[in-house]
């Protein structure tokens, strides 16, 4: 039962690779950043995921608690997330650009134009 | 005051970014930014001091002691790093107005915010040196990575925009998978000290866990670092980036991101786990070996300078890496020097381009024709920081190959020794294709430009002439890095 018992690290893998895998396979800019979302995404469940403690409550100092959580995972995963919006913005900031210097987000296209333009 | 200056090192960059941001444009915006980059040399300067005399400089952030607060911890080898990134920013900073003003795609009211962007790039770079938390090191990392796309996407040619995306992507994958690492880690022991982390992991180090967690830091370090086959982003960004930001970058970004993995292969693991139970020598030697090689020969077929001189910095990674590799004192000793020295051929290297650009307007061979002689003093400064890439005596570039083919014969490993000889060569053939044709071949008739503007020749001979001086006194170049070596080794001292 171990395996079933781990059940959000299995999720931490298999979106990892969802992510990981539409990263590299697509050639549209937006769907490539959507797929780095997902990637990163699935780290946040990873660190979240090891904080929690099996019974363990929120950790606030009410004088009854024994077991709980630990906060450290989360609070370090709040600035990953921020980071992870941050490179969004600036990845979709990027693709505005290139739409408007291109004319198209397809890297196939984009890199069409590319060879015309070193030769 | 003294005793705050590790915290200084970083604030100092981090309050001046917003601060130039907020002024109009103009000399002002550039007058605080350099007076910010000249502080933070200044404060590298004062720590590699006070490192060198009274030995390893620890400093709790805010006052919250180790296990709890961020320490940060000063040692010779980050001190060393410290020195050469505050002064290669120091020296862009103030080749970088007439670039700025000129050569970037940013409409005038927007310029102050080149000067925000560079310096918190600058602040990322530091916090990852002087740091000794792990997770810190992540959240340093992607303050200079997210301000490096954003550098690299203002340069004129469209392709810029493209070469950003792709960093962006590549980037965030190499440091997704040093946070995966990381988390791994604390899993494992509970702690994100550095020291601690060194100190709990032997007991743990037998797991598949912190296997897992050395094989994704290794790879999300790699790609950052631009190590061959992970070094697909480098070429095209270092190639349409603006030739101040491209100086600034390939000077520092890759030497910060070879830190961190010594930093974490020799401090947190041990050489011991690292190199004895993981092997790792055996990945990264023919990787090394396979980058100098292929990236040499691609830079020479290249007929944009700056891309041939990025394909050039994968090779000169390579060597690094090979020093590394070597696990020993000397090979060490060739790779931290080889940082110093590359920072500073290549800086002059790309700053030199960067007064080529200025003038005439593009870098590549056809249109440098002649280029020699309308601009001497250029084409003089792109000789040496050439001879120094190259590794001829008397220049920088020969001291760290002399001591990696010293520490490749330790280990009676001729043919790598006759490898970096022959890498060598190849370097002196693409040079030499852009010396013949800026010395050998006519200018165009048409060509009226004269030589650059004395704001863009004076930081660009400030390098070449250290190239120079630092082939001469190797006391910092060479040994401080002995020091920093041992250091890492756990030796001598």
């Amino acid at each position: 039962m171990q395996i079933l018992g781990l059940y959000n690290y299995w999720i931490f893998i298999v979106l990892m690779m969802c992510g990981f895998y539409v990263v590299i396979s697509r050639g549209n800019l937006v769907k490539k950043l959507v797929g780095l979302n997902i990637f990163q995404t699935s780290v946040f469940i990873l660190y979240i995921s090891m904080g929690k403690i099996t019974g363990g409550t929120a950790p606030i100092l009410t004088g009854t608690a024994t077991v709980y959580s630990n906060p450290l995972p989360h609070v370090l995963i709040l600035t990953a997330i921020v980071v992870g919006i941050a490179t969004t913005a600036l990845g979709l900031a990027l693709v505005v650009r290139i739409n408007e210097a291109y004319g198209t987000i397809e890297e196939d296209e984009i890199h069409a134009q590319s060879e015309d333009e070193a030769l | 005051m003294t005793e705050h200056l590790p915290a200084l090192q970083v604030v100092v960059p981090l309050i001046a970014a917003p601060l130039c941001a907020l002024l109009r444009p103009g000399r002002a915006v550039w007058l605080l930014a350099m007076a910010a980059c000249a502080l933070c040399l200044l404060i590298a300067a004062l720590l590699l001091d006070r490192v060198l005399a009274q030995g390893v400089i620890s400093y709790a952030m805010g006052g919250w002691p180790a296990p709890w607060g961020i320490v940060y911890r000063v040692d010779a080898a980050n001190a060393y790093m410290l020195l050469i990134v505050a002064m290669i920013g120091a020296v862009v900073m103030a080749f970088a107005r007439p670039v700025v003003e000129q050569r970037v795609r940013l409409p005038v009211r927007k310029q102050p915010w080149f000067y925000a962007t560079y310096l918190l790039c600058l602040t990322g770079l530091l916090g990852m040196i002087i740091t000794g938390d792990a997770f810190n090191v992540f959240v340093f990392l992607e303050i200079s990575s997210l301000s490096s796309y954003a550098l690299i996407s203002i340069g004129r040619d469209r392709r810029a925009l493209t070469a950003a995306y792709q960093y962006l992507i590549m980037g965030t994958i190499g440091a997704t998978f040093i946070l995966i690492g990381i988390g791994f880690l604390y899993v494992m022991t509970g702690t994100l000290n550095m020291e601690d982390l060194a100190a709990r992991l032997p007991a743990v180090a037998d797991t598949r866990t912190i296997r897992t967690a050395f094989a994704f830091l290794t790879i999300g370090i790699s790609l950052k670092l631009a190590l061959f086959p992970l070094h697909l982003w480098l070429p095209n960004a270092y190639a349409y980036a603006p030739s101040a930001v491209t100086a600034f970058l390939a000077a520092t970004a890759t030497k910060v991101a070879i830190y961190v993995l010594l930093r974490f292969f020799f401090t947190i693991f041990g050489a011991q786990f690292s190199f004895g139970t993981m092997h790792l020598d055996a990945i990264l030697l023919p990787l090394a070996l396979a980058g100098i090689f292929s990236a040499s020969v691609v830079a020479i077929f290249q007929t944009n300078v700056k891309r041939m001189l990025a394909y050039s910095s994968v090779a000169q990674i390579g060597y690094m890496v090979l020093g590394i590799s070597l696990v020993s004192v000397t090979g060490l000793t060739a790779a931290i020097s080889h940082l110093f020295n590359h920072a500073l051929m290549k800086g002059t290297l790309f700053m030199a381009l960067g007064c080529v650009s200025f003038r005439i307007g593009a870098v590549s061979l056809d249109r440098m024709a002649g280029v020699g002689r309308t601009m001497p003093w250029t084409m003089g400064a792109f000789v040496i920081g050439g001879l120094s890439l190259i590794g001829v005596p008397l220049t920088a570039g020969f001291v760290s190959k002399w001591y990696l083919i010293l520490g490749a014969l330790e280990r009676g490993w001729w043919p790598v020794a006759l490898l970096v000889l022959f890498t060598s060569l190849l370097a002196v053939v693409y040079i030499w294709r852009v010396v013949e044709v800026a010395y050998f071949q006519p200018a165009p008739e048409d060509r009226t430009t004269g030589e650059a503007p004395l704001a863009l020749l004076a930081p660009t001979w400030t390098l070449a002439l250290a190239n120079l001086y630092f082939g001469i006194d190797t006391s910092l170049n060479a040994g401080v890095a002995r020091r920093a070596a041992e250091a890492l080794l756990g030796v001598g001292q």
